[in-house]
This record gives C-alpha cells, sequence and structure tokens, in this order.
C-alpha cells in the first residue's frame, strides 16, 4: 500500500478554509506566516475574515481576545514556538483567564521544523498550554486528523490549542477502519498486551511501524493515539497500563511537561507504573533536515522499537 | 450631563474608590483617583448604549481598563452608574467577592474586558474596533492606558495596528499622572513625547487637563468626528486627585489608607463637594 505523506499544517489550512462556512463567525489571524502557516489559504478564500496582524504574536492574541469578546471565533496561528511562548502571558491573562472563545494554530512545532534551529523548535508548547486552567490541547496525528480536529476545537466552547508540523509525514488515521477523531478520547490503534505506547502528534505513525518490528521481536505492543492531551482520556490510560503492565510514551516535545507528563500524572494517582518517555530529554534542538533529526532523537519506527526493546529489557 | 453634575459624580466615584481601596487595606488609590475624573466622563457622558440592566448590549461602547490596577476607580464608577450595588465597594479583594483584584470580566457586570497584565488590554480594545468594523457596527471602544503603562511594547504593537488599520472607531485615552510605583516616569524611563508618539503612530492626539471636564467632554466629541485614523487623548492628571495627602506621591500608587487616613480622605472629599454647592 503507498503511504502519502501530508504535512499536518496543510491539513490547519485545509481545515479553516473546509470549514469556514459551517463556522460563520470564525475571523482567522497570522503574524506574518500566512503563507507557512497556511493559513493564506484562508485569507485567499474569506478576505474579509482574515488579519494579518504583522509581526506582533501578542498583539494579534490580544486582537483575537477582543475579537471574542463580541462573538466571534479568533483563531490564531503562527509558528508553535511564537503562538505559545512569545505571547505566553497575553494567553494566560487575556484568553485562558476570561476563558475567551480563541483558537490557537501552531505550526512548526518539534524539531521537524528542521534547519531553522533550537530557536524555532517549540518543544515546551504542550507544557505550556498544559498548564493553563480550561486551555484544552489538541496535537494531532497526521493530515487526515488535523481535518477532525480543526473542527472539534470550532465546535468547542473556550480556548483551545491546535499543534501542527512543518514536515510531511506519513497518513494513517484515514486507513484505520471506524476510526474518528473525539475531543478528549484517546484510541486504540492497535491492541497489544505486553506494553503500551502511547503517542501522539507524528510519533503515531512511528509508532506504527514500530509495533510490526516489535512483534517479530516477539513483543505485542498495543498503540494509542492520544491526540488530546487535554484534558486526557484518563479511563482510557489506565484501563490500558492495567493491562499491559508497561507504558511507554511518545512524542516530539520535551519528556517535560507534555504527553508523557500527562500520563504519569494519571498513572501516579490511579495506577502505578512503569514508564519510559521518548521525546527530546531536557535539552534544545539542532539544525539539520527534518528527516535526520527524526533520527537523530528517535522519533521513527526503529527509534522507537529501540527504546520500547531497551525499557523491556527484551 | 451638565459639567456640575459630572464634578458632583466624580466625587461619588472618588469616595467609592477610598471605600474600595479601605474595605480591602489594599489596592491601588493613586491611578484610581486620577483617572476618575475620565472615567466619569466616559461613563456619564460620553459613552452611548450603556444599559446597567443589559450589561452585554450588542450595540454598547466599549471601554478597556487596561491599566487594570486602576479597578478601584472603575468598580467605584460602574457602581455609581448603576451596574452593581455601591455597598459591595468595600468587599473588593476580600476572598469570594466578586471584585478581584483586578477585573474579571466574567465576574463583574459591566467590565468589558479582564485586565491586569500591563500592555493587553490595548489590544483586547484594538479587536473589539476590529470586529465593529467588520460587522459594520456603531459602537465605539474606549481604552484608557496609564502613563508608566507605555512603557510595555506591546501597547505599541497595538498602536501601529490601529493607526495602520484606521480605526477611527477606537481612543485611547492616556492617564498621564506622571509616576510609576518606582517614581516619576522620566526619572524611571521617561515615554515623553507622548503626542508625538501616538501621533507618529497615525492617531489623531489631543492634549487636555484629565480633570476638565469641559475640555474632556470637547476632546471625545472631536475624537467620534475624527476619521480615518484612531484617536489618542493625552489626559494631564494628578495621582491622588483630591485626597490632600496622596497627590503627586508615588507612594500612594498601591497602598490603603489607615483608619484616620481614611478619615481625612473623606473630610477632603466632602470639602470638594462643599465647594460645587
Amino acid at each position: 500500500m503507498d503511504i502519502v505523506k501530508k504535512a499536518t499544517r496543510e491539513g490547519y489550512g485545509d481545515a479553516l478554509v473546509k470549514w469556514a462556512d459551517e463556522f460563520p463567525d470564525m475571523v482567522v489571524l497570522d503574524a506574518d506566516l500566512a503563507g507557512s502557516t497556511k493559513t493564506g489559504q484562508f485569507k485567499k478564500v474569506h478576505p474579509e475574515r482574515f488579519v494579518d496582524c504583522g509581526v506582533a504574536e501578542a498583539d494579534m492574541t490580544g486582537i483575537a481576545a477582543g475579537l471574542a469578546t463580541t462573538g466571534k471565533i479568533p483563531v490564531i496561528s503562527s509558528f508553535a514556538v511564537f503562538a505559545t511562548g512569545r505571547n505566553y502571558d497575553q494567553i494566560r491573562n487575556s484568553v485562558a483567564y476570561p476563558r475567551l472563545n480563541v483558537k490557537i494554530g501552531g505550526t512548526h512545532a518539534g524539531v521537524t521544523v528542521g534547519e531553522d534551529g533550537a530557536s524555532h523548535q517549540a518543544l515546551e508548547d504542550i507544557a505550556l498550554m498544559r498548564a493553563l486552567p480550561g486551555m484544552t490541547v489538541i496535537s494531532p496525528a497526521d493530515y487526515a486528523e488535523s481535518i477532525e480536529v480543526v473542527k472539534a476545537a470550532l465546535q468547542h466552547d473556550g480556548p483551545v490549542y491546535m499543534r501542527f508540523g512543518r514536515a510531511a509525514v506519513p497518513v494513517v488515521t484515514d486507513k484505520l477502519p471506524g476510526y474518528k477523531f473525539e475531543l478528549g478520547k484517546g484510541s486504540v490503534i492497535k491492541e497489544g498486551k505486553d506494553v503500551t505506547i502511547f503517542a501522539t502528534g507524528i510519533l503515531v505513525a512511528a509508532a506504527m511501524d514500530a509495533a510490526e518490528m516489535l512483534k517479530d521481536a516477539g513483543i505485542d505492543a498495543e498503540i494509542i493515539n492520544i491526540a488530546t492531551i487535554k484534558p486526557i482520556d484518563r479511563e482510557l490510560v489506565v484501563r490500558s497500563a492495567r493491562k499491559t503492565g508497561m507504558v511507554v510514551t511518545a512524542e516530539e516535545h520535551s519528556i517535560i511537561g507534555g504527553l508523557g507528563s500527562a500520563v504519569c500524572e494519571v498513572l501516579s494517582e490511579e495506577a502505578p507504573t512503569k514508564v519510559y518517555r521518548i521525546g527530546v530529554r531536557d535539552e534544545f534542538g539542532v539544525s539539520g533536515s527534518a528527516g535526520d533529526l527524526i533520527k537523530k532523537y528517535g522519533f521513527d519506527g526503529q527509534g522507537v522499537c529501540d527504546s520500547v526493546r531497551k525499557f523491556l529489557g527484551k | 450631563m451638565t459639567e456640575l453634575e459630572l464634578k458632583k459624580t466624580a466625587v461619588k466615584v472618588r469616595r467609592g474608590i477610598i471605600e474600595g481601596v479601605y474595605g480591602a487595606q489594599a489596592g491601588h488609590p493613586g491611578g484610581s483617583l486620577s483617572a476618575a475624573d475620565i472615567l466619569t466622563c466616559l461613563y456619564f457622558d460620553e459613552m452611548r448604549n450603556l444599559d446597567p440592566k443589559d450589561p452585554k448590549k450588542k450595540d454598547r461602547d466599549r471601554f478597556v481598563l487596561s491599566k487594570g490596577h486602576a479597578a478601584p476607580g472603575l468598580y467605584a464608577t460602574l457602581a455609581n452608574k448603576g451596574y452593581f450595588p455601591v455597598e459591595d465597594l468595600p468587599t473588593l479583594r476580600h476572598l469570594n467577592s466578586y471584585l478581584q483584584g483586578h477585573p474579571n470580566m466574567n465576574e463583574v457586570p459591566g467590565v468589558d474586558m479582564s485586565t491586569g497584565s500591563l500592555g493587553q488590554g490595548i489590544s483586547a480594545a484594538v479587536g473589539m474596533a476590529v470586529a465593529g468594523k467588520m460587522d459594520n457596527a456603531s459602537y465605539r471602544v474606549y481604552a484608557l492606558t496609564g502613563d508608566g503603562e507605555l512603557q510595555e511594547g506591546q501597547l505599541w504593537e497595538a498602536s501601529m495596528f490601529a493607526g495602520a488599520h484606521n480605526l477611527d472607531n477606537f481612543c485611547v485615552i492616556v492617564d498621564n499622572n506622571n509616576y510609576q510605583i518606582d517614581g516619576a516616569i522620566s526619572d524611571v524611563c521617561s515615554p515623553y513625547p507622548i503626542d508625538k508618539k501616538f501621533e507618529a503612530f497615525n492617531f489623531h492626539v489631543i492634549n487636555i487637563d484629565g480633570h476638565d471636564f469641559s475640555q474632556m467632554k470637547k476632546a471625545f466629541a472631536e475624537a467620534r468626528e475624527t476619521k480615518g485614523m484612531p484617536t489618542a487623548i493625552i489626559a494631564k492628571t494628578i495621582k491622588g486627585k483630591d485626597i490632600s495627602y496622596m497627590e503627586n506621591q508615588a507612594g500612594w500608587h498601591g497602598k490603603a489608607p489607615n483608619k484616620e487616613q481614611y478619615d481625612i480622605a473623606m473630610q477632603d472629599l466632602d470639602k470638594v463637594d462643599q465647594a460645587l454647592g
């Protein structure tokens, strides 16, 4: 079967256009990156509902807050590192605290932004957004899921952070029978009994690849896609951990504060389980091609497989 | 409202400020008192379609207190306007009171935007003005900023946007009381000349005395008539205005009066009221 590769940011851009008529109050804002974040497509079709704020992420966030007070559904966009970090205080005080209905689209998240290097590689964005009361945090696995994530975010009343990537990555969820994204629900992609891999974003496809390799090593891995990192699907996390007794988390993010932390928080309270966190281990990223960086950090099937085998000692 | 009525109302607002910060034994009297006349002029004369019984009315003029620490001033104004009981003002900053230390739009009737982190309110106000343009709505949007707040970079991001987008439904008022926590603004990090800066950002700029209701009414009317650009009203004010021992004292930026000082403040305000006849 041919594997189609497409960036999740493409899904973001296509979704904004696709859902525009269904959500007439939606207004899209960007900070001089419309070509890269893919909001330019929305601008082309609905210029009257698009605001380019220039290179002023803090102001863009405040403008979105003001728009939201009038009943609009503003969607702000920038690279994830600037869409959550440059304007953190604005998101905290002007969006999250007043519970305003602002959606944040952070693209180019993780190390796969590539050559731009550490200054542009958001590895703390999930941690920052997850700590804010009332903030929903979603990290879609692929292009197809991104389309549905944007719709769910628009339907949800309250602030939402959506995380997208730059690099073309395998589209996998549309081939899973009966698969449907639901806000707040994780989904079992493959049942297994020896270890659970909770993956998010581009690590979902990698975990699926790893599962095949692990099978050859006699390891039956359960693969679960956690697209909604907050609120996390506690029930599913606990159920699967109790079943397999060994847990690995996998994300293109720091091991501090992201999916790994979220899973550990749930398990330590409800079902203490040994956990290994795949992610960037408390360091900044480096320049390189997306492909080389994926290998360097062990974010491909082989890398995930190696980490799981080392963790299980098999 | 006539100028005399506005002056009388401003005395009530100032009494409310003192009741609030005395009740809280905390809060920011200095910058609330400097802004009291501006707030009174806005809420009792300038702003249209306000209805205390329907605080979220769609076509209402909007106000954002970008200098959110002047919450006692905004609360005293809103209470006197009828949004909530004046008797609640002393619960300011108390546990379980809806009168939070800084304005919370989800708790306090009449507050159009939650503020407190400086430099942010102005962007939200600009966002409201953008929405007004998109919807072809008739409402205007006002934002009050402190002069120390002009040191926040975001304020200039928002100003650049408002000027570049010709938001003539937006009016920013600078409460130019010349003091911030650490001292005189010109000593800490001077934002002067304020008018020239806003002019450079494509604002129509009006310099006034922020305690002179005749000048304020005229300036707001001029702002309303100005087309194709936003207006910045630079209002020269006195920090701690009308409380004898607080005037022009940076030390009263964020400090509450004790019982004796409370009594003196109320006597000061009685004198101002009596002089008005």
